[in-house]
């Protein structure tokens, strides 16, 4: 196969975008340099606009997006490409620090502790944009500030709060959720692992966990065990561990599909001693917890797929208008036409959806049926929008130095982490029936 | 018009008042289009955001807040009724207050950097800065002009292309560095001045979500050039605006000999 890269190659990887510094170092110290004298490299629209005035977004939340996708684009998009092929996020100490300077890691947590005390909303714009510059670590991100973060924010007793919120929120610690067993992933709540009560009131922890995104680099872990096996979904308690019990390791780092730079691996606890005063919520109550924590992780990571969409949008639009055929761009050719038309009616519709439930949300509304519906939709969607630009790059699409092939890899995650597309149909079918239960 | 300042020992003053400049401009990302008319670029519905040197000067006046040298910071654009938003950036990254001169459509096209510092000057009479900090230019003119025209109506020293802002030996001026074509200007000037900023005086910062909720409190006040008493009549004609001409491809040379023979050839050389 003969593949042939247009001119203007390097205009179209994202991983050279110059910065408002950068630009201005090329304008250079002489003030007579001529605005329209240089390369189109730096006036090419790399991004496709957002309209901001179709989501009802406050005035704040506009300038919110906009610093995020300052930092976004600054700190994290030059290295997504470098993060995928090696499957490591080297910097991610770095980038953790940065992240908690400007609050982003508690933004649903309380100020006391060093969170924003900011809603569901903001917190879905903040994901939206970091999973366009590179929704890897936007995972990662997403698993350390909702599925750990938010959910000892919502359990947690005020020592526990006090105990694990600043350094969570500080960057200091990075933070998991295990529930998932190599042998309990879509039916969770009949997962194994046992939390067996002892003489001084602690529990012993037996059992391994799959698919724990950053699992092999959390120092704080919210663990989901069956205290009591017997009672199956009511026997199940969550925890809080850290990283040095003794009994606990992560004995492999798994090599995925996509989100390759989040790193997921398999815990074993052997023999994890965990004092009773790292219980969180009631005891045997735990289901109560992982249900409810998982209809808003639904809703926070589809803010993921919303940004893995815009950013096949942001690499797609660009192309199909710098790349040229029969004397003509692209873009211009119907076909193409009807696939972009296609990528913003998906983008443009998932955005309003996740929107409008975060905005439920944040106003004390939880609708399982919404929530699932939302991630159900939105990565579904995305997957397909990863398509359409491959194809749209066509065999640019098809050569790793262009990011279309990993928006596909990562996008296919969004229909299985978090409950996989079916169980999301399962639950939304189920709460369409019991409306109609006699 | 002269502006007396109390010469006593800088770190002991309450700290100097700095107003700094900010200018709403095309954002640099944009792809910029000529008018089919070929009055002008085409601004509308296009992303607009702050003059890049204006952030370094925001930053570098919130920095000197930080440090104590200063004590209160305020923004002033010039500019369209959307300059408000350039302005809530610049209180989001922690300027203290914001003036913003609203200037009519009808004349925003035509307004010039000889008018933006007449009417800055008149707002320096009643504000009585100590510090005035603009970017060295602005990305969409790059006239480099309203920093040094400013200074020259108010009869202020001058410190242009700005990479570093301190305190001079004494305490009693600052000292600054300038970026020059021949290499770094060290100078001490007294205050109250007018600074440009250039591209390594800072990094600015990023606006987070609680300082951007701060800034809705606090206070932006509106002015008109006629309440300032500025006559904004144009004093240039754009005749027309063009894109540059498409670059054609060159030819390589082997020799010396040839490049001569070329240039004979294009006339260019006898």
């Amino acid at each position: 196969m003969q593949f042939i890269r247009p001119v203007l190659h390097s205009q179209v990887c994202t991983s050279a975008r110059p910065s408002a510094r950068q630009f201005l170092q090329k304008l250079g110290k002489s003030c007579s340099f001529s605005l329209n004298s240089s390369s189109t490299r730096l006036y090419s629209t790399e991004f496709f606009p957002i309209n901001d005035e179709l989501y009802g977004l406050t005035d704040e939340q506009k300038q919110l997006r906009q610093t995020i996708f300052q930092f976004c684009q600054k700190e994290l998009a030059p290295k997504a490409q470098q993060i995928d092929a090696e499957n490591d996020f080297k910097d991610i100490k770095k980038f953790w620090r940065q992240c908690g300077e400007l609050g982003l890691l508690g933004v649903t947590a309380p100020t006391e502790y060093g969170g924003l005390g900011a809603s569901y909303l903001d917190h879905a714009i903040v994901m939206e944009e970091m999973s366009r510059a590179c929704a890897a670590v936007a995972l990662s991100y997403g698993a350390h500030s909702n599925l750990c973060v938010n959910q000892i924010v919502r359990h947690g007793t005020d020592e526990q709060k006090s105990r694990y919120l600043p350094k969570l929120i500080s960057g200091e610690w990075i933070g998991a959720l295990a529930m998932s067993e190599p042998n309990a992933g879509s039916d969770v709540v009949s997962m194994t692992m046992r939390a067996d009560k002892q003489s001084d009131g602690s529990y012993v922890l037996n059992g391994s966990k799959f698919w724990i995104t950053n699992g092999p680099d959390a120092d704080v872990i919210v663990v989901y065990a069956k205290t009591k096996p017997e009672a199956g979904a009511h026997g199940i308690t969550t925890f809080l561990v850290e990283r040095d019990s003794p009994g606990f390791s992560c004995s492999r780092k798994l090599d995925k599909l996509g989100m390759r730079g989040s790193n997921t691996g398999e815990l074993v606890f052997d023999g994890v001693r965990v004092p009773a005063d790292r219980v969180m919520g009631r005891l045997d109550g735990g289901v109560y917890v992982l249900m409810s924590g998982l209809d808003i992780e639904r809703l926070l990571l589809s803010a993921g797929p919303l940004g893995i969409m815009q950013a096949a949008c942001d690499t797609a639009f660009q192309y199909a208008h710098i790349r040229k055929a029969f004397g003509q761009s692209i873009g211009q050719f119907q076909l193409l036409q009807g696939k972009m038309a296609d990528m913003y009616c998906r983008l443009t519709s998932g955005r309003c959806y996740v929107y409008s439930v975060a905005r439920a949300l944040a106003q004390g509304s939880r609708q399982p049926m919404d929530c699932a519906g939302v991630i159900l939709k939105c990565a579904e969607d995305a997957t397909q929008s990863a398509l359409d630009a491959i194809q749209i790059l066509g065999g640019n699409g098809y050569i790793n130095e262009y990011p279309a092939g990993r928006l596909l890899r990562d996008a296919k995650l969004y229909e299985i982490g978090a409950g996989t597309s079916e169980v999301r149909r399962l639950v939304i079918g189920r709460a369409i029936n019991n409306i109609y239960k006699s | 018009y002269i502006h007396i300042i109390n010469k006593a020992d800088m770190a002991a003053s309450k700290g100097l008042k700095i107003l700094v400049g900010c200018k709403r401009v095309i954002d640099y990302a944009v792809k910029v289009r000529v008018k089919p008319d070929r009055s002008g670029v085409v601004t509308e519905g296009v992303k607009h955001s702050m003059n890049p040197f204006d952030e370094i000067a925001v930053e570098e006046a919130v920095r000197m807040k930080e440090k104590k040298l200063a004590g209160e910071a305020v923004a002033i654009s010039v500019g369209p009724p959307q300059s408000q938003e350039t302005l809530r950036t610049a209180l989001a990254m922690g300027i203290d207050r914001a003036i913003h001169v609203e200037i009519p459509l009808a004349q925003l096209e035509k307004l010039q950097p000889i008018h933006v510092s007449k009417l800055l000057a008149k707002v320096c009479e009643s504000e009585k800065p100590d510090l005035v900090i603009l970017g060295k230019q602005a990305i969409d003119d790059d006239c480099n002009q309203t920093g040094q025209m400013l200074a020259a109506l108010l009869d202020w020293p001058q410190a242009t292309f700005a990479s570093k802002i301190e305190p001079s030996q004494d305490s009693k001026q600052l000292r600054v560095t300038r970026e020059v074509d021949g290499g770094m200007e060290t100078i001490d000037v007294s205050v109250p001045a007018v600074v440009t900023s250039d591209l390594r005086l800072n990094e600015p910062r990023y606006a987070t979500l609680p300082n951007i909720m701060k800034a809705k409190k606090k206070p932006l006040a509106k002015m008109s050039p006629d309440q300032l008493g500025v006559d904004l009549q144009p004093r240039q004609e754009v005749i027309s605006v063009e894109d540059p001409p498409v670059r054609k491809a060159g030819a390589k040379v082997e020799s010396v000999e040839d490049l001569v023979g070329k240039l004979r050839e294009k006339g260019l050389v006898k």
